[in-house]
């Protein structure tokens, strides 16, 4: 097989798979005119859809983050059992399907879940309202900032963090001046993977918003509700703006990519 | 504390799932027809999907690794478009291209699959491919060993482990797969319904029990299969 | 046996080697040696295959094999980071080029019992090479070579990688082998107590060019050049010309064509003493004495003393 043989199998397959499809949604949804497609992403629910999608990834992913990191340093640096179980239940979200954990949070927070009745008590909605949608995405998201920066810190070594205690800082002063800033790309690039994934989700949210159009319609929601309604040049619209999302999602990836590894 | 969150987000909710399977009659759900059906035609359009990957992924990343030609470093970037690219979109981008006629048949979710599976066994085999002793293969030519050959005994055996844990992570996430393939295969029962589709619905209609059934098959096949892929990396 | 002519490789802006043309006799152990970036790996690369010249030719027991893959050139090449198949026991290693000869399977395994034998491997035959040794893993490498009876034997730094002890036993080790098997063999190294050692001939390169090719003791006593003089051993320098530390001769009293000097160091090197001085015109220079020349004169620091050079062995610095 010759060089030039084996990278025009590749291409093509590539080109097949992956651009093709994606020039032809970009394609039918400029073939009726720029302004159409102006008009269908600026109605009422588009624009609710679009803010609400960027409200649940606010919300989620910084906490994810936050607990990326954390997670992260107590499984690098610290030394307790029960790491490899810890290891395992992180990788959880990437093995279950979005419907069943969309299932699974309904079972605990719904009307009729373990949480139930305690939840209506106290007049807190979380299933069919913004919270459920906040906790599916969390959830789905919920492993890239630790696989990203554990790898790092493991790179990195403590010898930096030793060094400045040595010179007398305390913990905290070392892990803002020393160890956050030779993590912040593999943070970055986590961030960016888990935003990319919680705009993205479908099927977990799916189940637990109850789609209430204006209300708890996120953008991936609209597209599927468009293309129900045989509102198709609606869906291919709402749909190349998540992929206008996405391009500049592999973007920020190619640009940090090579800054996350240490040098 | 962080254990704290952790069960709080991912474990209590998987529990009440398997809480909830027994609640109905769990084998007769997962042993109905229809049921049986979803569950085969995921795990089989599955397997095939992290076959085909194994193969195509790994030519893939070979042509990124040892090729070098204008443009490569964007065909590198998109490789990861499945990743980025909400389901949802990917199985609008489907229908767009292939229109009706492949539409609602078992070829789509085959397709669906690959664009979502694409880059599990690419990124696994690149950072192998890319740490090869390339003095391996030299020294493999210089005992008389021709191209294939080198490829065959010495590339592919040392390239085996990653090609298996990304065909498997592909797999786990193929069997789960929801959003892009439920617009394409049309949910048609015993021909196109996968097991995510058929839990949905169970949902929609109230059926928890049978969903929360169905759905404990399913996290059993891929934590298996997870399982294994971290035995074989040790 | 080995014909390399005008052969120029560039990489890039650098270029590697320029029109070197080079012989190696049949049966000999020939050296390149050079310092780094001076092209003697490059052109071992290319008289094995793994490279290909820019322009020139090369011929292998008289054929022009400059076209050829390594795979047709009849070599055995050893590399310094031993490149082994580390998927693979010691066993199917050393078997492999006989494997990929489709030989059947009684005479390969013979074949590698004897190699494993003679290399010094016998009994390491199922482990891997993770569970090897530096030194075991480039005897296994060696061994591989020799498996597919090459015509040549190409070595490209092969003791490198590892430290003193192992790299001076593997040396002689060599040697002992090549009289013994008679391949012809080229080796390339930056340590010229290697090259001298082990070489029959040693062709010295520096800048992709070869400066100078004939025997140890020749290019030691009658360098062509500042360049290889000043590679093949110490050299120090009086006025104008560049003589070896051994060579001077240190006296109390003036004598015919010595120059006045001070001692400013003597530095006992345990067998040897180097002692460094200040000559009067400006310059410094060291001498290299036995201990028990050093013992004596018993020099000591700030002492006047005569050096000069001991009969015909220096060379005008160009």
């Amino acid at each position: 097989m010759s060089r030039v043989g084996l990278r025009a199998v590749a291409l093509a397959y590539l080109a097949v798979l992956l651009l093709v499809p994606v020039g032809v949604v970009f394609y039918k949804t400029f073939e009726h005119g720029l302004g159409a497609v102006f008009d269908s992403v600026t109605t009422p629910a588009a624009i609710h859809a679009f803010w609400l999608t960027i409200e649940v990834a606010v919300i989620a992913v910084p906490l994810n983050a936050a607990f990326g990191v954390i997670t992260a340093l107590a499984l690098v640096r610290g030394r307790w059992r029960g790491k490899s179980l810890v290891n395992a239940i992180i990788d959880l979200p990437f093995a279950i399907s979005p419907v069943v954990i969309g299932l699974a949070l309904i079972l605990v927070y719904g009307r009729n879940g373990w949480l139930g009745s305690w939840l209506s008590d106290h007049g807190i909605q979380i299933i069919f309202a913004v919270p459920g949608m906040v906790l599916a995405t969390i959830f789905v998201s919920l492993p890239f900032v630790v696989r990203e920066v554990a790898p790092v810190l493991r790179e990195i070594g403590d010898e930096q963090e030793q060094a400045a205690a040595t010179l007398g800082a305390s913990s905290w002063q070392t892990f803002w001046r020393v160890t956050l800033p030779s993590i912040r790309w593999g943070i970055a690039y986590g961030v960016v993977l888990s935003t990319a994934r919680a705009i993205g989700e479908f099927g977990a949210v799916s189940i637990v918003s109850g789609k209430v159009a204006g209300q708890t319609e996120t953008l991936t929601l609209l597209v599927e509700k468009r293309y129900g309604n045989f509102d198709v040049a609606g869906a291919y619209a709402a749909s190349a703006l998540l992929a206008l999302i996405a391009l500049a999602t592999l973007l920020a990836m190619t640009v940090i990519n090579p800054r996350k590894e240490p040098a | 504390m962080a254990t704290i969150w952790l069960s709080l987000i991912v474990l209590i909710p998987l529990a009440a799932v398997v809480a909830k399977s027994t609640d109905g009659p769990f084998w007769e759900t997962v042993g109905s027809r229809q049921a049986v059906s979803a569950l085969e035609l995921t795990v089989l359009a599955s397997i095939g999907v992290a076959a085909i990957n194994a193969v195509m992924g790994t030519l893939v990343a070979w042509v990124l690794v040892r090729d070098s030609f204008p443009g490569k470093g964007v065909v590198n970037a998109l490789i990861d478009l499945p990743f980025a690219l909400p389901t949802i979109v990917a199985g609008i981008t489907l229908l767009a291209l292939w229109g009706q006629h492949v539409a609602y048949t078992r070829t789509a979710i085959v397709l669906a699959l690959l664009f979502v599976t694409l880059p599990f066994v690419v990124r696994s085999v690149q950072p192998v491919l890319l740490e090869l002793d390339a003095e391996m293969e030299e020294a493999a030519a210089s005992l008389g060993a021709r191209p294939l050959t080198i490829f065959r005994l010495i590339v592919l055996p040392n390239l085996a482990p990653a090609i298996a844990s990304g065909a498997a992570l592909g797999f786990a996430r193929a069997v789960g797969e929801f959003g892009s393939v439920v617009l394409v295969s049309g949910n048609i029962p015993f021909k196109t319904q996968v097991a995510s589709v058929f839990i949905f619905n169970q949902v929609e209609s109230d059926n928890t029990p049978g969903a929360a059934a169905v759905a404990v098959v399913l996290m059993a096949i891929s934590l298996l299969v997870l399982l294994i892929i971290r035995r074989l990396g040790r | 046996m080995i014909a390399v002519r005008d052969i120029s490789k560039r990489f890039g802006a650098f270029e590697a080697l320029h029109d070197v043309s080079l012989e190696v006799p049949a049966g000999s152990l020939t050296a390149l040696l050079g310092p780094s970036g001076s092209g003697k790996s490059t052109l071992l690369r290319i008289i094995a295959g793994l490279e290909f010249p820019d322009s020139g030719s090369v011929l292998i027991a008289g054929d022009d094999a400059t076209a050829r893959p390594p795979q047709q050139r009849g070599i055995g090449f050893v590399f310094q980071h031993y490149a082994a198949f580390k998927h693979m026991t010691v066993h199917d290693n050393v078997a492999f080029g006989l494997r990929v000869r489709k030989r059947p399977r009684p005479e390969i395994d013979a074949r590698v019992k004897e190699l494993l034998g003679i290399v010094g491997l016998a009994g390491y035959a199922d482990r891997h090479p993770s569970q090897l040794s530096g030194g075991q893993r480039q005897r296994m490498a060696l061994a591989r070579a020799l498996a597919v009876e090459p015509e040549v034997l190409l070595l490209d730094e092969p003791f490198g990688a590892l430290d003193a002890k192992v790299r001076a036993e593997l040396r002689s080790w060599l040697r002992r082998l090549h009289d013994e098997v008679h391949v012809t063999t080229v080796l390339v190294t930056h340590d010229q107590e290697e090259a001298m050692e082990v070489a029959d001939r040693i062709a010295v390169l520096n800048e992709g060019r070869v400066e100078q090719v004939g025997g140890p003791r020749e290019l030691y006593e009658r360098p062509a050049n500042d360049f290889v003089m000043g590679f093949l051993g110490p050299v120090t320098r009086i006025g104008a010309e560049l003589v070896r530390p051994h060579d001077l001769k240190i006296a109390p009293l003036p004598e015919p064509g010595s120059a006045e000097a001070q001692v400013t160091r003597v530095v006992h090197l345990g067998f040897e003493v180097r002692v460094e001085l200040a000559l009067a015109d400006g310059g410094e220079t060291s001498v290299q004495l036995t201990k028990s020349e050093a013992d004596e004169l018993e020099l000591a620091d700030g002492d006047i003393v005569h050096v000069r050079t001991l009969g015909g062995r220096t060379r005008i610095s160009a």
